[in-house]
């Protein structure tokens, strides 16, 4: 890549740029900034369609009271079963419970607060979703 | 011993990728003159890795660098510079530690996840915990930190930086973190080139593995060819973004590292007065840029979704391409490290 190519395409990096290592007239390498590529932003926002089409899914069915409220917020933290786990320290199957509409009804306030403080979040907003 | 930095405050240098921008920095910073690119080829940071078989977020492993923790290893066995490292279980035991540190103005190397770093931009925030940044000096409840990726230091709560560094999942980092304590007498910077590169080489072409090195990128250019058919057209327009991004997006200056491996050719040839690197730095670029031509067309084909077998022909084609290239190269750069 040639100094007087680097691309400037503005997109996942936000305010901010990447380093790309490119050869100037004389051949010589140097740094540069660019502001994005295009397929790296394509790229991305492949990755972010099927996340967003996944929790669409899992929005719907905590509407429908199919899952908790937790099933929405483990799936907006890109999180599976087992990395909640990792994070609370709840083993697997009281987690699965806890995706259960009418269990989470019923938790008490520290098991919500454990799940809260993951993510970011107070307990009372964990009660519903957005 | 020790040499002092050059004037004791750090000094935060944009790099491409951060294992390698981390260790070029503390180095600099006690007056080893390591660029981010010499990091990288001492520190044998160049490779591929295919492993379907490892599901990474449900994406088929790809790896265009060494193993995590590698190019600071290596560097600092082959440049005789010592790290005391740490793993904690406690996160405010680790937090007092680097405090202590901090305070006592030693820059130290931290491993953190990048979901819970705030500055951190929305689209890149996802579970990748093998992220390493330096942290320069504290500034009441806020840490100063120098990112290497990012333009320039930025601040991040104890509460924030706490949860990065204990970040779960694969590769969770553990509160682990690093600083440097002591360099040898002399630091032999030819010598620690030739292995540099002589491993490099090794792991690229000499080990017999069908899915590293050139041999896995020829795997995976021909495991390429069956995606749609093997894993439908959805999946295999998410899997062919997912090469993309770990080509260019996890930041490697380009072309999956291959371009900044091309930067290292060129200094090393200045460094050891040789002009096979030269003219091994110009073949490398031409890698580098074939590469770049793959994810252009891969995310054309992403961005129309068109899985079509003839697309995905294509792109299996210039794999395979780069594999042979990849294969003749390092064959004969290994020439040079003897």
């Amino acid at each position: 890549m040639e100094k007087k190519d680097v691309p400037q395409d503005h997109g996942i990096f936000g305010q901010w740029h990447a380093i790309c290592y490119v050869t100037d007239e004389n051949g010589e390498y140097v740094r540069t900034t660019s502001s994005g590529w295009e397929p790296t932003n394509i790229a991305n926002g492949i990755a972010w369609e099927f996340i967003n089409e996944e929790l669409a899914e899992v929005t719907e069915k905590v509407r429908k009271a199919e899952l908790s409220p937790l099933a929405y917020y483990m799936k907006k933290n890109l999180m599976d079963v087992k990395m909640l786990s990792q994070y609370t320290g709840f083993a697997s199957w009281r987690i699965k419970r806890h995706l259960k509409h009418r269990v989470f009804k019923n938790l008490d306030a520290a098991t919500l607060q454990s799940y809260a403080a993951v993510f970011n979040i107070t307990p009372e907003q964990m009660r519903d979703i957005p | 011993m020790l040499p002092k930095g050059d004037n004791g405050a750090f000094i935060h240098r944009q790099s491409a990728h951060c294992e390698s921008g981390s260790t070029s920095n503390l180095l600099l910073n006690y007056g080893i003159a390591a660029s981010e690119p010499l990091v990288f080829g001492i520190g044998s940071g160049i490779f591929f890795g295919y492993f379907p078989f490892l599901k990474v977020q449900g994406m088929p492993a790809i790896t265009y660098r060494s193993a995590p923790g590698g190019i600071l290893k290596n560097t600092a066995r082959r440049l005789g510079v010592r790290f005391e490292k740490f793993k904690f279980k406690d996160p405010e035991k680790a937090m007092d530690a680097l405090d202590r540190l901090v305070d006592k103005g030693i820059p130290v190397g931290l491993q953190t996840g990048v979901y819970w770093l705030p500055y951190f931009p929305d689209a890149l925030r996802f579970h990748f915990n093998a992220h390493t940044l330096i942290v320069y000096g504290r500034n009441g409840d806020g840490y100063l930190i120098s990112d290497p990726v990012f333009d320039e230091p930025v601040t991040c709560s104890r509460k924030d930086l706490t949860k990065a560094r204990f970040a779960k999942g694969m590769l969770a980092p553990k509160g682990k973190m690093y600083y440097l304590s002591d360099v040898r007498e002399k630091v032999d910077i030819p010598v620690a080139i030739k292995k540099g590169i002589k491993e490099t080489c090794r792991l690229m072409v000499k080990t017999h593995v069908p899915i590293i090195g050139a041999g896995g990128i020829r795997w995976f250019g021909k495991a390429l060819r069956r995606w749609p058919e093997k894993y439908g057209q959805r999946k295999a327009i998410l899997y062919l973004g997912h090469a993309v991004r770990m080509q260019e997006e996890i930041g490697t200056g380009g072309g999956g590292f291959r371009l900044m491996y091309a930067a290292f050719l060129q200094e090393a040839a200045q460094i050891l007065g040789d002009d096979r690197l030269s003219e091994m730095s110009k073949s490398m670029t031409v890698i580098g840029d074939r590469w770049r031509e793959f994810a252009l067309y891969a995310a054309r084909i992403c961005k129309n979704r068109s899985a079509a077998g003839d697309n995905f022909d294509l792109l299996s084609d210039i794999v395979l391409e780069c594999s042979e290239r990849e294969r003749r190269f390092f064959s004969d750069l290994s020439e040079t490290a003897r």
